[in-house]
């Protein structure tokens, strides 16, 4: 198997399952990506856009309803998982509960059939990596879940596979242990420079890992960016809504001038940036609660009137429930210090208020 | 479009395991239907078919064998076995879903003890004891006899069960005022009613078809439909082996029966299962 | 057991704890004592010394054959029903209709008990039925099978009833192994073959010496099949007709007991060698590795 390799492509990857009533739906639909070698991808979605599907096609534990998988030249959607050399990481780790650790990390080299006096350093150096020293002899049930996971990890980089495929494995740790181990990937990451494919519906862990996020709905690609475009430039409503745009207004459009829209409500009226071509006479714009800035804008655009419903403190900010005058309600978040029944003026960017055609 | 399939000797592997199972499926339906068709026999005599039918063995083999007074009998003692073993069973099994003390785990293996070891082998002191008593040859020797292994079963089968009830429920049932009368009446019962019918319906099916413990412990009067089809087999050189094979298709019609109703709430390996199941991953 | 610890409460007794009263003394009268009564008859002959029944077992000519017939007939059964029933269940391992389907027709046999399935062999592998005729008409064999009435009726029989129940529980045990495991090891390069040894074999090693035990006692009991199937006074007398005769037809139930024991021992010395075996095997859960 190749140990290194210029590019894995999907190419309309599809897969199909039976769905109540003889109809089939496709999990997958059409897929195709290019991922290069050493980086890091997220597959990022809510549950059910396919995103662990599409890992488990490309580990090769599911079999494609159409397309193919290459990587280089080389067709893989026809080998079996145990000829295609990635390695995985799954979510609740799968590690062998009758072998030690480090017989756990040494299975995929034992598999290759690679001497016994060989594996030991091997297992070694990969146990020090994940900094798992001196917990070789114990047995899977006997580790923390954050070890659990060191070694699930350990066990997939010491075959020093071309691609490693991680299927959400911060999941099922506590909050505290999940930031630590996201850090401890990134570290790995750059230490290996292996090319990844990590799945999650964690936003967070997807901006601070990859290198680029895949969002997925429904099978489908929304979009593919590095994570500074898909924070601040989502393709369409639904990345945006997936990616923390809080407040989505369904408006009547009131004129355009390129790229920017005029959109005018009962008490709104705010002109905004076009991500997409509209169509009919409404549209909806979408905004993160932390571009809205309590005070006048600019010459007064695109400011509106509203009264506090509902103040929760968080320390560095405040996150401001407002409703306008015909019952809009606007979600703020910023370093203000205003109280339940206040009226108040806010703005929002022109550049930071994003349009979409209705869906 | 698909990765590699199955090699040319998985297949042939695969073609062996089928066909041996297919073997034994298909001869223990023949072996059924050969007893169905015995039955129905005028005179069979080693041709592929009996030379005439009739349904007159069943009268005979009812008059014969009294079937009337021992079916009485094994319902009799069915529904006995049925309804003292959850009376034990069941409490039993909640104390030990619930709690832990010492010593719990030396009386889930007396508890285990039963079902591990064959009915013959306890049988026999058992029966010296029963006869001791005075109680051997009676119906509720055969009752107690019965009970032995079906008390155990009711508990390991809802031990489990009862185990997946949140213990909160009954908290929240507390806390919200309920006594424990009505909370047990409320919350418990029907949350382990599904639990119960299944035990019922097991232990029901496994006591029909129990021979040893009976067998040792039965008078004239107090056989069940097993004994007494195996004394009716046993003797079989004396009399028609068609009238035998009417009552096998009586027992057998009775425990299919009961076979079938029970299917309908349980899982079929749960009428072997002697040892805990793994709980399923999610 | 995942029952909720008590923090020692000395003083507030319990009363949970009497609900498994009548359950323990139930078991206790009735198992334990017979058992003990049993054992203690059984060192309290008719004759001679405290040991004479087990010395009149050991010297009466057809009281001790009895262990090694008995074995002779359980041994071979359980390797068949636990030898095939491996193989099988593991192909059957995913859950589908077909596995449904098997699951359900082999729990016809273990229903219907070992006198119906003695009486339906009589008829359909007797010389004149339904298996005999079969292999004449398509001179597979000559004249009449003798499948009954002797030793291979009483084997065949044994496989026939223990079958089911060993594949059963295999099942279950081997459907109690995470599937993803045998995924994990086939994404580092595990074929099916690699799979099957050294992920499902060792993790199903526990449960098939238990498996083995439970069909071995099961087999070693055997009692209806043996009278109506075989042929009692020789070639399958097995121990428990020898036990039962001593109680119900000399009505030496010291001798019955002393039987029963002997019975019972030989089941736990085998048992005890395979559970042996088992342990030097595995230590650990079966489930995935959750933590």
């Amino acid at each position: 198997m190749k140990h290194d390799f210029t590019e894995l492509r999907l190419d309309r990857v599809t897969r199909r399952f039976a769905g109540a009533g003889g109809a089939s739906f496709a999990a997958l639909n059409e897929l195709t990506i290019t991922i290069r070698r050493g980086e890091f991808i997220a597959l990022l979605g809510p549950s059910g856009c396919g995103k662990s599907t599409a890992l488990n096609c490309i580990a090769g534990l599911m079999q494609l309803s159409g397309g193919s998988i290459w990587l280089d030249d080389q067709r893989i959607d026809t080998l079996p998982p145990e000829k295609r050399g990635f390695g995985m990481v799954f979510q609740n780790y799968a590690l062998f509960p009758h072998m030690t650790v480090a017989k756990n990390v040494g299975f995929g080299l034992k598999m290759r059939g690679i001497a016994a006096s060989q594996i030991a350093p091997r297992v070694e150096h990969a146990m020090k990596l994940v900094q798992l020293k001196g917990q070789e002899h114990k047995l899977p049930g006997q580790l923390s879940g954050g070890q659990q996971q060191r070694v699930a990890i350990a066990r997939a980089i010491v075959i020093e596979p071309p691609l490693i495929l991680m299927d959400e494995p911060l999941s099922n740790l506590d909050a505290k242990l999940r930031l630590e181990m996201r850090a401890e990937i990134r570290r790995i990451h750059r230490e290996l420079d292996r090319a990844t494919i990590y799945v999650t519906h964690d936003q967070d862990e997807a901006l601070s890992l990859a290198d680029r996020i895949v969002v997925m709905k429904d099978g489908v690609v929304q979009q593919v960016a590095v994570p500074m475009d898909v924070y601040a430039q989502p393709a369409n409503l639904h990345v945006a809504r997936f990616m923390g745009y809080r407040n989505v207004l369904e408006l009547d459009v009131a004129g355009t001038d390129g790229d920017r829209v005029t959109l005018a409500g009962p008490d709104v009226r705010l002109t905004g940036t076009r991500k997409q071509p509209l169509t009919g006479t409404r549209a909806a714009v979408a905004i993160r609660p932390e571009e809205i800035f309590v005070g006048e804008g600019p010459g007064g655009l695109n400011t509106i009137g509203a009264r506090v419903d509902n103040v929760e403190y968080c320390g560095r900010d405040s996150l401001l429930d407002v409703v306008t005058p015909s019952g809009t309600l606007l979600h703020v978040r910023g370093p203000v210090t205003t109280q339940h029944g206040d009226l108040v003026r806010v703005h929002v960017p022109v550049e930071r208020a994003l349009v979409y055609p209705l869906d | 479009m698909n990765a590699t399939g199955p090699g040319w000797f998985d297949r042939v592997w695969k073609g062996l395991l089928l066909g041996l199972m297919t073997l034994f499926v298909v001869n223990i339906a023949l072996m059924i239907a050969a007893v169905a068709t015995s039955s129905f026999a005028r005179r069979w005599l080693g041709t592929w078919l009996p030379e005439g039918w009739t349904t007159n063995w069943y009268t005979a083999a009812w008059k014969e064998f009294q079937l009337d007074s021992v079916l009485v009998v094994t319902i009799q003692v069915v529904l006995a076995v049925v309804f003292l073993a959850l009376v034990i069973g069941v409490p039993a099994a909640y104390t030990l879903a619930r709690r832990n003390f010492r010593g719990k785990r030396l009386l889930m293996l007396l508890f285990l003890l039963p079902l591990m070891v064959p009915p013959i082998t306890y049988g026999i002191p058992l029966a010296t004891v029963l006869y001791k008593v005075h109680l051997a040859g009676t119906i509720w020797g055969v009752i107690l006899a019965n009970l032995i292994p079906a008390a155990p079963f009711v508990i390991l089968v809802m031990t489990p069960f009862i185990e997946q009830i949140d213990p909160n429920l009954e908290s929240a049932a507390r806390v919200f005022g309920a006594s424990t009368g009505r909370m047990f009446w409320h919350i418990l019962v029907p949350l382990l009613g599904p639990g119960i019918l299944a035990a019922s319906l097991l232990v029901l099916v496994r006591t029909i078809a129990l021979f040893e413990l009976t067998f040792l412990t039965a008078g004239a009067d107090s056989q069940t439909l097993v004994v007494a089809l195996y004394y009716a087999v046993f003797a079989a050189g004396v009399r028609a082996p068609q009238s035998v094979d009417a009552m096998a298709m009586v027992y057998m019609g009775v425990t299919l029966a009961w076979l079938l109703i029970a299917l309908r709430f349980v899982n079929p390996t749960q009428l072997v299962s002697r040892v805990k199941e793994h709980p399923q991953p999610a | 057991m995942t029952a909720a610890t008590d923090a020692a409460p000395r003083i507030p007794f319990d009363r949970v704890l009497l609900l498994v009263l009548p359950a323990t003394a139930f078991m206790l009268l009735l198992f334990v004592y017979p058992f003990l009564y049993g054992l203690g008859l059984s060192f309290d002959p008719k004759e001679g010394g405290w040991l004479g029944n087990y010395r009149h077992f050991f010297t009466t000519d057809n009281l001790w054959p009895t262990i090694w017939i008995t074995l002779k007939l359980a041994v071979p059964a359980t390797l068949i029903n636990v030898g095939f029933a491996l193989p099988i269940a593991y192909k059957m391992r995913v859950k589908s209709r077909y596995q449904r389907w098997v699951t359900t027709i082999l729990v016809v046999p273990i229903t219907l008990g070992t006198v119906l399935i003695a009486e339906g062999m009589l008829i359909y592998f007797g010389p004149k039925g339904w298996l005999s005729q079969f292999l004449q008409f398509f001179h597979l064999y000559e004249g009449p099978i003798r499948l009954t009435h002797n030793y291979w009726g009483v084997l065949i029989s044994l496989v026939i009833s223990g079958f089911p129940f060993a594949f059963l529980l295999i099942l279950s045990y081997i459907t109690g192994i995470d599937p993803v495991l045998a995924r994990a090891a086939s994404t580092l390069g595990a074929g099916p073959k690699a799979q099957f040894r050294y992920i499902y074999l060792p993790l199903l090693a526990p449960g098939l010496a238990m498996c083995f035990c439970l069909a071995f006692v099961q087999a070693f009991s055997v009692f209806p099949s043996a009278v109506l199937l075989g042929s009692p006074a020789g070639p399958t007398r097995v121990i428990s007709i020898a036990a039962y005769e001593a109680a119900f037809e000399q009505y030496d139930y010291s001798l019955a007991s002393a039987i029963a024991m002997i019975m019972g021992f030989v089941q736990l010395l085998i048992v005890a060698a395979v559970l042996g075996l088992r342990n030097a095997f595995y230590r650990g859960p079966v489930s995935g590795g959750k933590g």
